[in-house]
């Protein structure tokens, strides 16, 4: 990852006025900051997703020229796609991170996890998570959820703080003022810190697009094998798909998200560069969760309910 | 006006961002205000409305409920009640923006207060039926307190008013010298119908006697940010950096955003508490070399003296404050339990985290009334008040009228971690409302 910075862009009359996306960046950084000077064992959730590669970046600039002070933690459903794997491993190995992989194969596999009948992973996540959080004694656990991702998100803190149980209670919440952001918690417990909490996902895209950050080749359009479930495209796999009654068939399409195959859909998209994503993104009249995940779909307060049970 | 989504593409990554606050009760009409500035601005996207549709539908409403679209939890939906401050973000083709939407009701102070620390904006709404009332000058009262720059009256439910402009200039002067003597700079007031859809994104039709903004033209053309030129350097320090590589091997430098003001290389510079001066050797800004930083932008200074500064120091240029042990500060006590004198707490001040005594409770300020009552011995959740405070190690404040980031804090429960108090130093206003006078209070009434 190079890091490109023209200077940033002067708006409006004032010459010292910071484009939102150098706002966004600088609020950012100096939360990366914030966790580093006032934890012990910080890691941050990395899937190979979007968010948590914008991420990564932030915090390779926060603390460059010396290297990031924190580990990486991956919580592998296994039923991932292959090009996400292939990314997460070369970031890996191109900056020198550690890497902490938590398998939910392997607790299936132990029988301390059942699958779902819908071959469905990502609620299966939870207890690995936090099994991984409580093994590798993480104080602080990056993660890249944003506000405007889902209702439930938008009253989460910078700073969330976790209960033993990973648990999180809207109403055990700090209140957060200026930029002053309380970190202190008792032992076993942890805080969950969102630093793109005020980005959007056009945010996200204007700044990939901007920092020249690379992602793995998925999220942009190319020709995969599909087939139709629950109104969305998803990729045929050994997961469980597809099914007799429903046909394969091959599809210019890319994802918007990226999660557990089983329930990450792709979106019809002919966009294939970057400025194409963000055109179509721009124009999207539907947000990325309600375009491509199955499991936000399940109640209206799907996410609420797996957030305090201790997910991401 | 044409202000979708599709034209922030084109205008690539520079434009500017506004963070804002509403207030205003359920009654005033806020989460329509809201919802419609989100939908007017094709904020909302259709699975969110769709969302929204059918939860109306399913409680037997005819159209979908706008409000609808500001509800979080299941909790609160449950309840009926909105817990503290939600973000809410749209765009437009000049602008980003981020609100923070804070409920009117039971735990408006605090919820308030911690919308408005963010806010370079506060849109304060008014049913025009009722023009100024309690809740009016409390959030006038908050704004003022939080020194949030800009106050924008919105005058909602002029439809049911017959858009009459005397009323409009009887609220909104009213208001304005409220406003004005709380030391408030800039105020505007805005006659809306959230409902109808007049002035909030579109022009009204109704008021031809309005020659000013909508309210959201008037939200992206408002000046973002004060002047980092004319404001003294302020740069808490995070996080020292040193690679301990080969290719950086005498590297160290001092993370930090800048509070306030510009820095330059070449700049003396004093590091506070300890008072040691040097000068800025470098600035490395994200991704490269630069000869200036301003506010708020995060960088990584380096000096050219070999000092001993770390995490919580201030470095520091032109006139600054005299490091202290002794705080006099506004507060606003946040949590359920009282804060007593004789309290043994947390301070957090920048990146500076210190114990501390409340030694004094001097005075509570009725946020109604402006008046300030004397013997209190604590403050309760929601109560504004005047403290002084003692502590451990001296810290470098400015007082919150000259510096809303070094001039604020938090009090902290060294039990549990609990956020107990918000802090910023020095007096509450500008100008203090003498309230003694009875003639005044029944005007407001």
């Amino acid at each position: 990852m190079t890091t490109v910075t023209d200077s940033p862009v002067r708006t409006d009359d004032n010459p010292f006025a910071l484009s939102h996306l150098d706002a966004l960046e600088a609020e950012s950084v100096h939360i990366f900051r914030e966790v580093a000077g006032e934890f012990e064992r910080p890691v941050i959730l990395f899937s190979g997703g979007k968010d948590s590669i914008v991420m990564l970046h932030l915090a390779l600039k926060a603390f460059a020229p010396a290297p990031v002070p924190f580990a990486l933690l991956h919580v592998d459903t296994g039923h991932n796609f292959p090009e996400v794997i292939e990314y997460r491993d070369r970031t890996v190995a191109q900056h020198g991170l550690r890497l902490h992989v938590a398998s939910v194969q392997d607790f299936i596999d132990r029988g301390v996890l059942r699958e779902r009948p819908d071959g469905t992973r990502n609620p299966l996540q939870t207890v690995p998570l936090l099994d991984a959080i409580a093994s590798g004694k993480f104080d602080a656990v990056f993660g890249g959820g944003r506000r405007d991702e889902e209702k439930a998100r938008a009253k989460e803190r910078v700073f969330s703080l976790r209960d033993e149980f990973g648990a999180w209670d809207p109403r055990r919440q700090r209140p957060e003022l200026w930029s002053l952001y309380n970190g202190r918690h008792a032992v076993g417990e942890h805080v969950r810190v969102f630093p793109l909490s005020n980005w959007t996902e056009l945010d996200v895209w204007q700044y990939i697009e901007r920092e020249e950050i690379a992602l793995p080749e998925i999220y942009y359009a190319h020709h995969r094998d599909v087939f139709r479930r629950d109104g969305m495209w998803l990729t045929a796999g050994e997961w469980g798909g597809p099914k007799e009654h429903e046909a394969v068939e091959n599809r210019l399409v890319r994802y918007r998200t990226v999660g557990d195959m089983s329930c990450t859909g792709a979106v019809d998209s002919d966009a294939d560069t970057i400025e194409a994503v963000i055109a179509e993104i721009a124009a999207s009249r539907l947000t990325e969760r309600g375009a491509t995940r199955a499991d936000d779909k399940l109640s209206e307060a799907a996410m609420e309910d797996r957030k305090r049970e201790g997910y991401f | 006006m044409s202000t979708t989504q599709a034209d922030i593409s084109q205008t690539g990554t520079a434009t500017s961002l506004l963070r804002f606050a509403t207030a205003g009760s359920v009654d005033d009409g806020k989460s329509t205000l809201v919802g419609r500035l989100l939908h007017d601005s094709k904020s909302v996207l259709a699975d969110q409305l769709e969302a929204v549709e059918h939860a109306s539908r399913r409680r037997g409403q005819d159209a979908p409920d706008l409000a609808l679209l500001t509800d979080g939890l299941r909790a609160e939906r449950e309840q009926g009640i909105t817990i503290d401050v939600a973000y809410r973000y749209f765009a437009t083709a000049r602008r980003r923006f981020i609100l923070a939407d804070t409920p009117g009701h039971v735990q408006y102070t605090r919820n308030m207060v911690t919308g408005a620390s963010t806010a370079e904006l506060a849109v304060v709404l008014v049913d025009a039926r009722n023009g100024v009332v309690e809740q009016t000058r409390r959030h006038a009262a908050v704004a003022a307190l939080l020194r949030v720059p800009h106050v924008v009256l919105a005058v909602n439910k002029m439809d049911l008013v017959e858009y009459a402009e005397p009323v409009f200039a009887r609220i909104a002067e009213e208001f304005t010298a409220y406003a004005a003597s709380l030391g408030v700079k800039d105020v505007v007031a805005v006659p809306i119908s959230a409902l109808a859809g007049d002035n909030v994104v579109e022009p009204s039709a109704n008021m031809d006697w309005y020659g000013g903004p909508t309210l959201l033209e008037h939200l992206e053309t408002v000046p973002v940010g004060s002047d980092p030129g004319v404001e003294p350097a302020r740069f808490p320090v995070q996080y020292v950096i040193r690679p301990q590589s080969e290719e950086f091997h005498d590297y160290r430098g001092y993370a930090g955003q800048l509070a306030s003001g510009v820095l330059r290389v070449g700049d003396p510079v004093t590091v506070l508490p300890s008072g040691h001066t040097s000068t800025v050797a470098a600035i490395d800004a994200l991704g490269g070399p630069a000869e200036l930083a301003w506010a708020p932008q995060s960088v990584t200074v380096r000096l050219t003296d070999d000092i001993d500064i770390s995490r919580g120091d201030l470095i520091a240029a032109g006139p600054a404050a005299t490091p202290t042990k002794d705080i006099e500060a506004t507060v606003c006590h946040l949590n359920e339990r009282p804060l007593n004198v004789g309290a043994r707490v947390l301070l957090k001040h920048t990146t500076r985290t210190v114990r501390a005594l409340v030694k004094e409770i001097s005075y509570r300020i009725d946020i109604d009334t402006l008046e300030q009552r004397s013997g209190a011995e604590g403050l309760n959740v929601n109560d504004i008040g005047h403290v002084v405070l003692r502590t451990a190690e001296p810290l470098a404040l400015d007082t919150y009228h000259d510096n809303r980031r070094t001039g604020s804090f938090i009090l902290i429960d060294p039990a549990d971690g609990t956020t107990l108090t918000a802090g910023m130093a020095g007096e509450a206003f500008d100008t203090i409302v003498s309230t003694t006078d009875a003639s005044i209070e029944e005007d407001w009434v």
